[in-house]
C-alpha cells in the first residue's frame, strides 16, 4: 500500500517545475535582448544610409573579451563547486569572477581611451558615437552584474551558497554568462559591420 | 450551490504555506510601502484615477482654445498663470507653445500614465493571483518597486509642468530635430529633459510589472488551472505583459539616443539643421531612425493599452450574459495574432516619411490583416451577447459601450491603412477621432467597466447603480458626440497640433462643429464627476457587498469578501474546469464556479467531462514542490 502511494506521488508532475527567479531573470534577460537587437539594428539602418566613418576597434578589446571568457568560466567552477559543498574552492572561484570582471571594465576603459586618441570621439559621426553607446551601454549592465554577483560573493562568504541552495548562484551565474554572450555578440559586430 | 461551501470547508489547512498567516504589519509596511498585491493595484488605481483627471481638464483647456479660439481666458490666469498673457483691454489669450504642451502631457498621461499603468498596473495586479490561485505575485519586492519607480516617475512628470519655460511640448511621439533643439520649442529645453527621465524611469517599472506577471501567471497557478482553463482575462494580461517586455526597451533606446542628441553633442537624429541662418554642428543623422525606433514601440503601445480592457471585458460579458463566451480559444489565438502582428506593421504610422512605395504597401497589407483576428473578437463579443440572458449592471453597460467603440473606431484604421488613403488623412482630426475611439474611449471604457465590476472584491462595498447608468450614458453620448463629428473636419484638412484655424477661409464653415465638440467634451468629462463621486462615496459609504455579487465563476470570489494577506485563509482551491460554465444545460444554477469538480455536477457533465472525473483524484494528488523558496 505504501508503495502504491508513493508512485503515485511520483508520477504527478509538481506544477512548479521552473524556480520563479529563474524564469525572473529570463524575462529580464529578454529586456536586455530587445534593448541591445534595437540598438544594433539602428546602426545597421543608419549605416546603410552612408556617409558613415568608418573605425577601428582598439586592439585591447580582443584581449578584454578573453578576460571576460576567462571570468565566465571561473563562474562556471564556482557553480559546480557549490554544487559539490566545496566552500574554498567556491569563495576563490566566484571571487576570480569578479576580480577578472572589475578587470573587463578597466580594460574598456582604456579601449576608449585609444579609440579618442585615434580621434574617434562621442561627439561627431554617429559611426563613433554608436561605438560608445554599445560599449558604454554594455559595461553599464556588465556592473549591474557585477552588483548581482557581489551579494553572491557575500552569500558564499557566509556560506549561504551550498548544494542545497544553489538558486542565488544559479541565477547569477545565467546573468553572468549572458552579459559574457553579449559582449561577444556585440565585439564581432563591431568587427563585422565597421 | 451547496456544493461550494462544502468544497471549500473539506479542504484543510494540511499544507502550510508560509504566506497564509496574518501577521501585523506597521501602517506603512500594510498601506503604502506594500508587497500585497491588492494594495498596489489600488495604489495604481488611485494613481491613474489622479492622472485621469489631470489628463481631462487639460483636454478641456485645448478644446476650449479649438472650439472657441476668439474666448477670453482672462479667468484662467489664477490657475494658468503666465500662459495666459493678458491684453490692454484685460481679455487674455492662451499662450500658442502652451497649446502645444498642453496636447503633448494629455497624450502622453493618457497613454502612459493612465491607459498603461492605470489601467495594467491595476488590473494585472489585482487579477493575476486572485485568478490563477496565488497568495501574491511572484515577487511582492519587485511588484513594490514597480509601483515606487511608477511614483517617482509620475513626481517627475507633474514638476514638468511647473517649469518656467512650460512640460515637453513636441507631441506624445516627440520627433526630434523638434525635441531635440530647445530653439525649436520653449518646451523641448528642461521640459524635455523632465519628460525623458520620467519616461526612463516609467519603462524601468513597466518591465518590473510586466516581468512580474508573466512569471506569476506561469508558474504561480493553483492546482488543476491549465492554461486551457485560465480565464481570458489572465490571457489578455499576459499578452499585454510580453508586448510590454518586448517593446518598452526599445523606447528605452530611442529615448537614450535622444538623450545623447540633446545633453552630450552626438547627431543621432540630427543633420543639417540651420537656425537663424547658422548651422548646427551635427552632421550625419537621421530623423526617420527615431521614428522607426518611436513606432516599433509605438504600434504595440496600442495594442499595450487596450488589450487588458479588452480581457475585462470577455469577463463581464460572459458573466452578465449568463452565457459562455464565444470562441474561447479563437479569442487567445486572435490575441496571439494581434500581439504578433503588433510587432510588423508600425510602419502605418510613417507612410509619409518618404518610404520606398512597395514597402509602404508591405505595410499596408500587414496592417490590413490585423484587422482580422481585431474582427474575430469583436464578433465574438457579440455572439456572446446574442440571445443570452443578459443583466445590464453598469459593468456591463461599460463593457458593450467598448464593444461598440473598438468596432466603430476599427473601421477607420482600416481606411487609414490603406497608405494611398493615410496621405490625404495623415496628421488630420481623422486619425485623432480614430485612434480616440478605438483606443482612448475604448480602453477608458474597459477600465471603468473593470472598476464597476471589481469594485466589490476591491472594497467589499457596491457602488450605486443609479449613479452608474446616469455615468454610462452620458459619456457614451459625449464621446460619440466627440468624437464623431472630428471624422468630419478631419476629411476637410483639419490639421492636428494646431493652436488655431481662424487664419483658413475655407475652415470657418467648421467653427460651429468644432464648438459643438467642446460643448460636447465638457459634458463627457462633467460626467465623470459622477463616477468619481459614486467611486469615492462607495468605499466608505456603499452597500456591503455580498460574496459573488455577479455570481461569476472565476476564483476570486471564492475568497472572502474582504481578502486578507495571502488572499484565501484556507488553502487555495483547486481548479476542475473552465471559467465559463454559464447556463449550463442540466445544471440546476445558472453557473458553477471553477473550483466545483465534475463529480459534484453529474446532472450537467459533457460525456468527455465524466471522463475527466477520473482525472480529479489526480489532480488533487499534484504536490508543490517545497523545496522550491519562493
Ligand atoms: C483595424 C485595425 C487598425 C488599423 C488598420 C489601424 C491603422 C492605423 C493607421 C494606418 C494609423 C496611422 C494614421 C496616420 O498617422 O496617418 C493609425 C493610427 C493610430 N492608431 Fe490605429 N489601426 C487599427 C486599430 C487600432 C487600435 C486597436 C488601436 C489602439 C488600441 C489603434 C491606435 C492608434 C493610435 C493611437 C494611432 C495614432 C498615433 C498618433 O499618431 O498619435 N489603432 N492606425
Ligand atoms: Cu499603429
Amino acid at each position: 500500500m505504501k508503495t502504491l502511494e508513493t508512485t503515485m506521488i511520483q508520477e504527478t508532475k509538481p506544477i512548479l517545475t521552473v524556480n520563479k527567479y529563474k524564469f525572473i531573470i529570463w524575462l529580464f534577460i529578454i529586456t536586455i535582448i530587445m534593448l541591445f537587437a534595437s540598438q544594433t539594428s539602428a546602426y545597421l539602418v543608419r549605416r546603410a544610409e552612408g556617409n558613415w566613418t568608418e573605425f577601428k576597434l582598439p586592439v585591447i578589446f580582443w584581449w578584454s573579451s578573453s578576460i571576460l571568457i576567462i571570468s565566465s568560466v571561473f563562474m562556471y567552477l564556482a557553480q559546480q563547486s557549490a554544487k559539490k559543498d566545496n566552500y574554498g574552492k567556491l569563495k576563490t572561484y566566484i571571487s576570480g569572477a569578479f576580480l577578472f570582471g572589475i578587470i573587463f571594465l578597466a580594460m574598456q576603459y582604456i579601449g576608449w581611451l585609444e579609440l579618442q586618441d585615434s580621434g574617434i570621439y562621442l561627439k561627431g559621426n554617429p559611426s563613433g558615437s554608436f561605438l560608445y553607446i554599445l560599449t558604454g551601454l554594455h559595461a553599464f549592465h556588465l556592473i549591474s552584474g557585477l552588483v548581482v554577483l557581489l551579494f553572491a560573493f557575500v552569500a558564499s562568504y557566509q556560506l549561504k551558497i551550498h548544494s542545497k541552495s544553489l538558486i542565488q548562484i544559479e541565477v547569477c551565474a545565467t546573468y553572468w554568462h549572458f552579459l559574457d554572450l553579449l559582449w561577444l555578440y556585440l565585439f564581432v559586430f563591431l568587427l563585422y559591420f565597421r | 450551490m451547496a456544493t461550494v461551501a462544502e468544497h471549500i470547508e473539506t479542504q484543510d489547512h494540511a499544507h502550510g504555506h508560509g504566506h497564509e498567516e496574518h501577521h501585523e504589519q506597521s501602517f506603512i509596511r500594510k498601506y503604502i510601502f506594500s508587497e500585497d498585491h491588492k494594495v498596489i493595484a489600488k495604489q495604481y488605481l488611485f494613481s491613474g484615477i489622479i492622472w485621469a483627471v489631470i489628463g481631462g481638464l487639460m483636454s478641456l483647456v485645448f478644446r476650449l482654445q479649438l472650439g472657441f479660439p476668439e474666448m477670453d481666458m482672462a479667468w484662467l490666469k489664477p490657475v494658468l498663470g503666465q500662459w495666459v498673457s493678458l491684453a490692454p483691454d484685460g481679455t487674455g489669450k492662451l499662450d500658442p507653445n502652451f497649446y502645444l504642451a498642453l496636447v503633448t502631457m494629455h497624450g502622453t498621461i493618457m497613454v502612459f500614465f493612465v491607459l498603461t499603468a492605470g489601467l495594467s498596473g491595476t488590473f494585472s495586479n489585482f487579477l493575476i493571483p486572485l485568478q490563477v490561485g496565488a497568495r501574491d505575485m511572484a515577487s511582492g519586492f519587485m511588484n513594490m518597486l514597480s509601483y515606487w519607480f511608477f511614483f517617482i516617475s509620475s513626481v517627475i512628470m507633474f514638476w514638468s509642468i511647473f517649469l518656467e519655460t512650460g512640460p515637453a511640448g513636441g507631441g506624445w511621439v516627440i520627433y526630434p530635430p523638434l525635441s531635440a533643439l530647445g530653439e525649436a520649442n520653449p518646451g523641448s529645453q528642461s521640459g524635455m529633459t523632465l519628460w525623458l527621465v520620467a519616461m526612463a524611469l516609467f519603462i524601468v517599472s513597466s518591465l518590473l510589472g510586466g516581468i512580474n506577471y508573466v512569471t506569476t501567471v506561469i508558474n504561480l497557478r493553483t492546482k488543476g488551472m491549465s492554461f486551457d482553463r485560465l480565464p481570458l482575462t489572465i490571457w489578455a494580461f499576459t499578452f499585454t505583459a510580453i508586448l510590454g517586455i518586448l517593446s518598452f526597451p526599445v523606447l528605452l533606446s530611442a529615448a537614450l539616443l535622444l538623450i545623447f542628441d540633446r545633453s552630450f553633442g552626438t547627431s543621432f537624429y540630427l543633420s543639417d539643421i540651420y537656425i537663424n541662418g547658422h548651422a548646427l554642428p551635427n552632421q550625419g543623422g537621421s530623423p526617420i531612425l527615431f521614428q522607426h525606433l518611436f513606432w516599433f514601440l509605438g504600434h504595440p503601445e496600442v495594442y499595450i493599452v487596450i488589450l487588458p480592457a479588452l480581457g475585462l471585458t470577455s469577463e463581464i460579458i460572459a458573466t452578465n450574459s449568463r452565457k459562455p463566451i464565444f470562441g474561447y480559444k479563437a479569442m487567445i489565438f486572435s490575441m496571439a495574432g494581434i500581439m504578433f502582428l503588433a510587432f510588423i506593421v508600425w510602419a502605418h504610422h510613417m507612410f509619409m516619411t518618404g518610404m520606398n512605395p512597395f514597402l509602404g504597401s508591405v505595410f499596408m497589407l500587414l496592417t490590413l490583416i490585423i484587422a482580422v483576428p481585431s474582427a474575430v473578437k469583436a464578433f465574438n463579443y457579440i455572439t456572446t451577447l446574442w440571445r443570452g440572458n443578459i443583466i445590464f449592471t453598469p459593468a456591463m453597460m461599460f463593457a458593450i459601450g467598448l464593444v461598440s467603440f473598438f468596432v466603430s473606431g476599427g473601421l477607420t484604421g482600416i481606411i487609414l491603412g490603406n497608405s494611398s488613403l493615410d496621405i490625404q488623412l495623415h496628421d488630420t482630426y481623422f486619425v485623432v477621432a480614430h485612434f480616440h475611439l478605438v483606443m482612448g474611449a475604448a480602453a477608458i471604457f474597459g477600465m471603468i467597466g473593470g472598476v464597476y465590476h471589481w469594485f466589490p472584491k476591491m472594497f467589499g462595498r457596491m457602488m450605486n447603480d443609479t449613479l452608474g447608468y446616469l455615468h454610462f450614458w452620458l459619456t457614451f453620448i459625449g464621446v460619440y458626440l466627440v468624437f464623431f463629428p472630428m471624422h468630419y473636419i478631419g476629411i476637410a484638412g483639419f490639421p492636428r497640433r494646431y493652436y488655431q484655424w481662424s487664419g483658413f477661409e475655407t475652415f470657418n464653415t467648421f467653427a460651429d462643429l468644432n464648438a459643438f465638440m467642446t460643448i460636447a467634451a465638457i459634458l463627457a468629462f462633467a460626467a465623470q464627476i459622477i463616477f468619481i463621486y459614486n467611486f469615492i462615496y462607495s468605499i466608505f459609504w456603499g452597500k456591503k457587498a455580498p460574496a459573488n455579487p455577479w455570481r461569476s465563476n472565476t476564483l476570486e470570489w471564492t475568497t472572502p469578501i474582504n481578502p486578507g494577506h495571502g488572499n484565501w485563509p484556507g488553502e487555495i482551491p483547486t481548479v476542475y474546469r473552465w471559467p465559463y460554465d454559464y447556463s449550463k444545460p442540466g445544471s440546476e444554477s445558472d453557473f458553477i464556479p471553477q473550483n466545483i469538480p465534475f463529480s459534484a455536477t453529474p446532472e450537467s457533465n459533457l460525456p468527455e467531462e465524466n471522463e475527466m472525473i477520473s482525472e480529479e483524484k489526480e489532480i488533487e494528488k499534484i504536490e508543490f514542490n517545497h523545496n522550491i523558496p519562493d
